[in-house]
């Protein structure tokens, strides 16, 4: 098996324009998934996060959208450039492991870059820059929203933001308009440099005046979700793992078989993250809280970092490791206060994270062979072979 | 602090540089648990902020952190002239790479390194180009070298050695622990058993750090086996150390605790595990793929703690008085059940 962990894919170039265009294994298999399914209308009894429907794929590619947009202010002066509102360095950091820190250097986006991110369901990041009109007439409009699941629209929380949130509303209602079913969630963003309160104030008002304005259109229920994010910890991805979540039609299926691994497995909490983008695709219906999800963010990067550097290809070594090389990673740490962390590789892009007692750890033989069904099981469910 | 700490164990560093050129957010990383985050928060050190870190057992450094705003920098080449440079064993001189007037810190490092020549000829001279992570990657090199010459001139005969840092990346680690490297007595021993203990049980590699700072102290390999990441030791301590502030937040605990107790990674090519060998280190061992390999090399570390600890407190010169230089595989196995260490 090519291990994401034996050579990790750390930040990778974004994809020349036109490659997305190409099927990945992903794609098929998702592709395949759709067509398996006896009633793609309705996939999910009673799902508890995912919106029922499935991702916008008129190309029938059945690639989940995603489309990030933003804010254009111009300057009043007109050679200082508009203000950007972030989103490259959102694609950089969460996508292609860019160091927040690092974004200072990104330059600004001239042209639609068209990022593909061949994880386990193909992601497409269309960064628009910020200059781009795209209610213009002349503007495609169905090229771009025809195929899209989501539509993040970023707003800078450190700037004025009443003309990005009207822009924000003409979008929505234009969506609304025109097509329905794609989610719309408002990233009010660079909320690092605000305190808590100023955090919350600036939400609330933002929330309010959407509000407002669909329900004077008549628009209450348009799917509008808002999230405070920063590239600088983990709220950027935790954002992203709802809006993602959003997009899965398995979602209750996996939470089902993490829920029976769980209780099978003296278990206290299970993720299962794509290891690319650190986003979680799934965890059990224990509540997540912000700090475990955070460790297993941090113990990707840990095993990830640790096996770039010992996982090169060791010359002459080729057959003694012919043996182990069908193995998937698996890791362990033991923590000071008795709890462990569990981590298993469970195919090329998603990673089982655990954390449970010592006691549970005690029966190893009991987690291996639970974990040995439960990848069994999300490959039915995915039908991606485990190997 | 103790003072009783016998003479020449004690290793005066001196930390100076440019007001805001970044000493003390390099002190509070590496010996204090803070993240390059948090260094924002850190105001301009008044005068000399003096902290004693135990390293090693029985190395302690007697770190000076010297407020370098124009004043103090005058007070300490004119008043405090003897006293701030007397019995240095090293000093540590940091350059902010953004600072627009390389020419007068020139000048004054010069005052520096002639006040240390006169007081402590032999002391060691280590300049830090520090704040690279806010110079282009592809220009980071030729700046690099422009100014390391510039510095070998003005250091007043001083053979020095220039580093490149940023608190940003693991290059912070790969100066300090070349410093602290200079520092530390009985290394070659040290040095010796790892070696020997490395063979016994077959590693790629065996690496040893220190317990707070996780700084490497030292490292043995393979022969013959070139991993390509030259630069993997530190980044090791940086995605350990990060690592450990994340882990103080998940388990709500001072950041100054040990956090964890073992890491093990079995991967496609190798096996690895992060364990705790003595009170004041940890050890890294890496081994080839494979179940046996991994638990045999576990077993040992438990048998082999004895030893380093005794090398590590007393530090005496002396070898390690259980030396199993003939003992193969499979009677180190078989010790097991004796060697045990109580601490689990
Ligand atoms: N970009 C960048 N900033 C850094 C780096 N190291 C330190 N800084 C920042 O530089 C600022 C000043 O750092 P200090 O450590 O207080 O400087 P100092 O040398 O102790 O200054 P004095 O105590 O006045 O002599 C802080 O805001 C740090 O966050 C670095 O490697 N890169
Ligand atoms: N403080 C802070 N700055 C950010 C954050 N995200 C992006 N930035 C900065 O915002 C600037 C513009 O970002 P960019 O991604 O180029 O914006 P775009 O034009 O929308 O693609 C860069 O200097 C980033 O470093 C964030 O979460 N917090
Ligand atoms: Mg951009
Ligand atoms: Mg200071």
């Amino acid at each position: 098996m090519a291990s994401l962990l034996t050579t990790p894919a750390r930040r990778e170039k974004p994809e020349e324009s036109g490659a997305w265009r190409n099927k990945t294994p992903a794609i098929l298999t998702l592709e395949r998934f759709m067509q398996d399914q006896t009633d793609p209308e309705n996939p999910n009894p009673s799902p508890k996060f995912h919106t029922g429907r499935l991702p916008n794929n008129r190309s029938g590619d059945g690639k989940p959208r995603l489309l990030l947009m933003g804010q254009r202010r111009q300057e009043a002066h007109p050679l200082i450039s508009p203000r950007r509102s972030g989103k490259s360095s959102i694609s950089s950091v969460v996508f292609h492991k860019m160091p927040p820190a690092e974004t200072l250097f990104l330059e600004s986006t001239a042209r639609i870059q068209k990022d593909a991110v061949h994880s386990f369901m193909d992601f497409q990041v269309w960064d628009f820059p910020g200059q781009l009109d795209f209610l213009d007439p002349a503007f495609d409009v169905d090229y771009i929203f025809g195929e899209i699941g989501a539509l993040i629209w970023v707003i800078d929380a450190q700037d004025e933001y009443l003309d990005a949130l009207m822009r924000l509303n003409n979008t929505i209602l234009l969506l609304q308009q025109h097509y329905p079913s794609i989610n719309i969630e408002v990233f009010i963003h660079k909320v690092d440099a605000l305190s808590e309160d100023y955090k919350f104030d600036i939400q609330r008002d933002i929330v309010q005046r959407t509000q407002d304005e669909l329900s004077d259109a008549g628009y209450e229920n348009a799917p509008v979700s808002f999230h405070l994010t920063s590239i600088y910890d983990h709220s950027i991805f935790e954002a992203f793992s709802k809006v993602i979540q959003k997009l899965i039609p398995q979602l209750p299926t996996l939470e089902g078989l993490l829920n029976i691994l769980c209780s099978n497995s003296g278990m206290e909490k299970a993720y299962i993250f794509d290891c690319i983008s650190k986003i979680y695709i799934a965890t059990d219906s224990s509540p997540v809280d912000m700090q475990s999800y955070e460790i297993c963010s941090d113990y990707i990067d840990v095993i990830v970092d640790v096996s770039e550097i010992y996982g090169w290809d060791r010359p002459g070594r080729a057959a003694e490791e012919a043996e182990c090389n069908d193995q998937e990673a698996e890791s362990v740490i033991r923590l000071q206060n008795g709890m462990i962390l569990y981590l298993k590789e469970i195919n090329k892009y998603l990673v089982l994270i655990c954390i449970m007692k010592e006691e549970s750890i005690k029966k190893k033989g009991l987690i291996d062979y639970n974990c040995g069904v439960f990848q069994d099981a999300l490959a039915q469910v995915f039908g991606l072979q485990r190997t | 602090m103790d003072i009783i700490e016998k003479k020449g164990k004690k290793k005066k560093v001196l930390l100076m540089g440019k007001s805001g050129s970044g000493k003390s957010s390099m002190r509070s990383i590496v010996f204090s648990n803070y993240v390059a985050k948090d260094t924002r928060r850190l105001g301009a050190t008044i005068d000399v902020e003096h902290s004693h870190v135990k390293f090693l057992g029985n190395l302690t450094l007697n770190l000076w952190d010297c407020g370098g705003q124009d004043a103090f920098m005058e007070n300490y080449l004119q008043h405090q002239r003897d006293h701030v440079f007397a019995n240095v064993a090293v000093l540590i001189y940091v350059f902010d790479i953004e600072s627009r007037e390389f020419d007068r810190d020139l000048v004054t490092y010069s005052a520096v390194a002639r006040a240390l020549s006169e007081n402590s000829a032999g002391a060691r001279v280590f300049c830090l180009i520090h704040k690279m992570d806010l110079v282009q990657a592809e220009y980071r090199q030729k700046l690099f070298e422009e100014r390391s010459s510039l510095l070998k001139e003005r250091s007043e005969g001083f053979d020095i050695v220039v580093f490149a840092t940023s608190i940003w990346d693991e290059t912070l680690y790969r100066a300090w622990a070349s410093i602290i490297y200079t520092l530390i007595p009985n290394l070659s021993i040290i040095e010796t058993y790892l070696r020997r203990f490395a063979e016994i049980i077959e590693a790629e590699e065996v690496v040893l750090f220190e317990r707070t700072t996780f700084l490497v102290v030292c490292h043995v390999s393979q022969q013959g086996l070139g991993n390509p990441n030259d630069d993997r030791f530190e980044r090791i301590s940086n995605i350990i150390k990060t690592f450990k502030q994340s882990l103080s937040r998940f388990t709500s605990s001072p950041k100054s605790a040990p956090q964890f107790t073992e890491i093990e990674l079995r991967a496609p090519r190798f096996s690895l595990f992060i364990d705790r060998l003595t009170s004041n280190t940890y050890i890294l061992v890496v081994v080839k793929p494979g179940e046996s390999d991994l638990n045999t090399a576990k077993m040992n570390v438990k048998i082999a703690r004895e030893d380093f600890e005794r090398l590590d407190v007393t530090g005496d010169g002396k070898k390690p008085t259980r030396t199993r230089e003939s003992s193969s595989r499979m009677e180190l196995e078989a010790e097991d059940d004796a060697g045990r260490d109580a601490e689990y």
